[in-house]
C-alpha cells in the first residue's frame, strides 16, 4: 500500500511539472505569434477611427504591452491561487467558458472514446485471430487508410455523405438551430454529435486496432497458446479464455493513451462540424490572443489528458496479478 | 501386444523463405521411428535443437503452420490423422510441456487445469489431483510467476495426469532441478505408467533417461539410430557407434567426449550422418542406410557394434 501512495504521489509531482512545462510552451507561442490582437478583434477600420487613449486603453486590456515574462508570472501567480482569469473575448471567467464549453465536448469526447476503444479492441482482436486471411487484410488495410487521412478531411467526407447527400444527420452545431435550450431533448444532443463522435473515433481506433492485432498475434504464437491447444481447448476458449486475458493489459494502454488523439483531433472536428467544444474554443482563443482562455484550455485538457495516463497506471496495478500480488506483499 | 503408439518414418520439415522470394525446405527430422506399448517408458534421447520438442509436437498434431510432417503415425492401431489428434489430445493423448512458459501468465493455475470447467467435480478433481503431487490448495489460487521451478513442474505433470491419459508425452520434464527432485519428478512419470499410460520420455539426458526408461531410443541429426532396452547399455550389447559414444561420454563410464558435432537440419550430406565422426566407418556408409532388427532392438547400421571391425 504505502509504495502504491509513494507511486501516486509521484505521478502527481510530475503532472505539476509537466502542466507548468505545457503551459509555459502555449505561452511562448502565443507571444511568438504574428498575429495582432487589436487587428484581429477590433478590427482595421474600427482601430482607424479611435482615439490615442482608447486605443492604450484596448492595449492594455489585450496586454499587448506587457513584458511577456511578467505577463506569464502574473498569470502563473493567480493560478496557483486558484484564479483561471476572465477570458478577453467571451468577457466571462475562463472557468466558466471552460466548463460549459467542456459539457458539450465531453458527449462527443466520451462517445468518440468508447467507440475507438470498442472497435479498436474488435477489430484488432478480429484481425489477430484471422492474421493472413481476408478479413486481417480488410480490416489491416482500412486502418492503415484511416491513419493516414486527416481528421479534417475525413470530417468533411462524412459531413458530404450523411449529411449533404443523405441528409440523414445534422451538418453541425450540437443543438437543433432555433430551439429554447430549455426543450432540447437528450436525444437532439445524441442526435447532434453522431457525426463528430464519429469521425473523432475514426482518428483513435486504427491505432488501438493495429496494436492490438500485434499484440494478439503475439499471444497466439505463444507456448502457452500452443499448451491450451495441446490440451484440447478449443479455437474459441483459446481466443475467450487466453487471448482476451492476455491482450486486456496493454488494451488499457492504449485505451487511455488515445485521449489525447482525441482531444488532438477535437480541435479541427469541432471546427468542420461548427460544434462549440473545447476544440472550437481552442481554435477561436488562439486566434483572437485570448490568453487566458487559451493558457486555460491547455492546462485543462493536459491534466485531463495526463489524468487518463494515471488511471491507466492505477487499473494496471488492479488489474496485473504481477504489480497486484508484488503491492499486498510490499 | 498392440502398441500405443507407432512411429514409422515420421518427417518433420520447414518452409522458410530467405531474401523474401528464395523459398527452401528445411528438414529437421528426417526418418524417425519408434514405438511406445502401455505401460512402458521409452526415452527418446537427442541433443539440443534436434527436434524433440518437434516430434511432441507433432504427434500432437499442433506443429506450427510453416511445417510439414510425412511418415506414419499408429495410435491404438489406427492411423493418427490430424481430425483424430484434434479429438484425442486433452483427453486419451497428454503433453507435460517444456517449461513455466507454457502455462497462462495471467491465470491462476486452478481454472488453468480445469480448462474451463466451474461444476464441483472438476473443482475436487483439480484439487485431487494437485494433492497427489504434493501440491496443497492454495495453489490453485497462485499464478505461474508465484510458483517455484519445481512447483511449476509438479503443477505441468498435474495437469497431464488430470486426463488420466493412455499416452502420455514428456519434453524435457527436469531442466533446473537438482537431481533429487528430478529423480522424485521421473518417479511420477513411471508411476503413470505403472497405472497402465504409454509414456514417452523426450530428454536430452542419457543418464536421467536410464534411470526410468524401460526403452531408448536415439535420436542423431533427425533419424533414430537406435532402438535398445535400458539393460542393454550397462549390459554392453549397444548397436550403435552413437551410442556406444554417448554412454561413453557418460561421468562413470570414461567420461570420453565425442569428437566433432552434430550436422544442424539441411547440413547432413548422403549416407549416414555420423559416418563423419565414427570410429566404424567404411566406404559403404555414404550410401543409404535402412534401419535394421538387431538384437531384439533396432539400429540404423551396417556396421553395427559387437560385428567385425570392417
Ligand atoms: N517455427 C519454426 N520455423 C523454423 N524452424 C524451426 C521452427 N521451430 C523449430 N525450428 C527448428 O527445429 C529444430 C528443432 O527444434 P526443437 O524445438 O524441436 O528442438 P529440441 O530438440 O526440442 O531442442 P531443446 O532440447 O533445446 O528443447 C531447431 O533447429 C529449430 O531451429
Ligand atoms: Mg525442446
Amino acid at each position: 500500500m504505502k509504495h502504491r501512495l509513494l507511486f501516486t504521489g509521484k505521478k502527481f509531482f510530475r503532472m505539476a511539472l509537466l502542466l507548468l512545462g505545457v503551459s509555459l510552451a502555449a505561452f511562448l507561442l502565443m507571444s511568438a505569434s504574428p498575429l495582432d490582437p487589436l487587428q484581429t478583434n477590433v478590427g482595421q477600420a474600427a482601430l482607424g477611427t479611435m482615439s490615442q487613449e482608447q486605443i492604450a486603453r484596448l492595449e492594455e486590456y489585450w496586454g499587448v504591452n506587457e513584458p511577456p515574462l511578467r505577463r506569464y508570472l502574473g498569470w502563473l501567480g493567480d493560478v496557483i491561487r486558484g484564479d483561471l482569469g476572465v477570458s478577453l473575448l467571451y468577457r466571462q471567467p475562463v472557468t466558466q467558458v471552460i466548463g460549459q464549453r467542456l459539457q458539450n465536448s465531453l458527449w462527443l469526447m466520451a462517445a468518440a472514446w468508447v467507440l475507438s476503444g470498442l472497435l479498436g479492441l474488435t477489430l484488432g482482436v478480429l484481425a489477430g485471430a484471422r492474421r493472413g486471411r481476408a478479413v486481417d487484410k480488410l480490416i489491416r488495410g482500412w486502418c492503415l487508410l484511416l491513419s493516414s487521412t486527416p481528421a479534417f478531411w475525413l470530417a468533411l467526407v462524412l459531413l458530404m455523405i450523411f449529411a449533404v447527400w443523405l441528409k440523414v444527420l445534422p451538418s453541425g452545431l450540437a443543438v437543433p438551430i432555433g430551439v429554447d435550450a430549455a426543450s432540447v431533448t437528450l436525444g437532439d444532443r445524441l442526435y447532434h454529435a453522431v457525426l463528430p463522435a464519429l469521425t473523432l473515433s475514426m482518428t483513435g481506433m486504427p491505432g488501438i486496432a493495429l496494436h492490438t492485432r500485434e499484440k494478439m498475434i503475439d499471444v497466439l504464437e505463444s507456448d502457452y497458446v500452443l499448451f491450451a491447444r495441446a490440451r484440447g481447448e478449443s479455437n474459441r476458449s483459446i481466443l475467450l479464455r487466453h487471448g482476451l486475458r492476455n491482450v486486456a493489459l496493454p488494451a488499457i494502454t492504449l485505451q487511455f493513451a488515445v485521449i489525447s488523439e482525441i482531444f488532438g483531433g477535437s480541435v479541427l472536428v469541432e471546427q468542420v462540424f461548427s460544434y462549440p467544444g473545447l476544440g472550437q474554443a481552442a481554435v477561436t482563443a488562439g486566434l483572437g490572443g485570448d490568453l487566458p482562455l487559451l493558457l486555460g484550455i491547455t492546462v485543462v485538457s493536459a491534466a485531463i489528458v495526463f489524468s487518463g495516463n494515471l488511471i491507466a497506471d492505477l487499473l494496471y496495478g488492479v488489474v496485473d496479478p504481477k504489480i497486484r500480488r508484488g503491492a499486498a506483499r510490499a | 501386444m498392440q502398441p500405443v503408439l507407432e512411429v514409422r518414418d515420421l518427417s518433420i520439415s520447414f518452409t522458410q523463405y530467405q531474401g523474401g522470394t528464395r523459398r527452401r525446405v528445411l528438414p529437421v527430422i528426417r526418418r524417425l521411428s519408434l514405438t511406445v506399448t502401455a505401460g512402458e517408458v521409452v526415452a527418446v534421447v537427442g541433443s539440443s535443437g534436434s527436434g524433440k520438442s518437434l516430434l511432441a509436437h507433432g504427434i500432437l498434431g499442433i506443429l506450427p503452420y510453416n511445417s510439414q510432417m510425412e511418415g506414419e503415425l499408429i495410435y491404438q492401431g489406427q492411423p493418427l490423422t490430424p481430425q483424430r489428434a484434434a479429438r484425442l489430445r486433452g483427453r486419451e493423448i497428454a503433453l507435460v510441456p517444456q517449461g513455466v512458459t507454457y502455462l497462462d501468465p495471467l491465470m491462476q493455475v486452478g481454472p488453468q487445469l480445469r480448462r474451463g470447467r466451474r461444476d464441483a467435480g472438476a473443482r475436487a478433481e483439480s484439487r485431487a489431483v494437485l494433492e497427489r503431487y504434493g501440491l496443497g490448495r492454495e495453489t490453485e489460487e497462485r499464478y505461474p510467476f508465484e510458483l517455484s521451478g519445481g512447483m511449476a513442474r509438479r503443477v505441468l505433470i498435474a495437469s497431464a495426469a488430470l486426463q488420466a491419459p493412455k499416452l502420455l508425452i514428456a519434453d524435457e520434464p527436469t531442466p533446473g532441478l537438482d537431481a533429487r527432485a528430478a529423480g522424485r519428478i521421473l518417479g511420477h512419470f513411471r508411476e503413470l505408467a505403472q497405472e497402465g499410460a504409454g509414456v514417452l520420455l523426450i530428454t536430452h539426458d542419457l543418464e536421467l533417461a536410464l534411470t526410468i526408461a524401460h526403452r531408448v531410443a536415439v535420436f542423431y541429426a533427425g533419424e533414430t539410430v537406435e532402438e535398445a532396452f535400458a539393460a542393454d547399455f550397462p549390459a554392453g550389447r549397444l548397436r550403435h557407434p552413437y551410442t556406444q559414444a554417448l554412454w561413453n561420454a557418460l561421468p562413470g563410464n570414461g567420461f570420453t567426449p565425442i569428437s566433432g558435432t552434430q550436422p544442424g537440419p539441411g547440413e547432413e550430406g548422403p549416407g549416414c550422418p555420423f559416418a563423419p565422426r565414427c570410429p566404424r566407418r567404411a566406404a559403404d556408409c555414404a550410401g543409404d542406410i535402412p534401419l535394421i532388427e538387431a538384437a531384439g532392438g533396432r539400429v540404423r547400421c551396417l556396421h553395427p557394434e559387437g560385428g567385425k571391425t570392417p
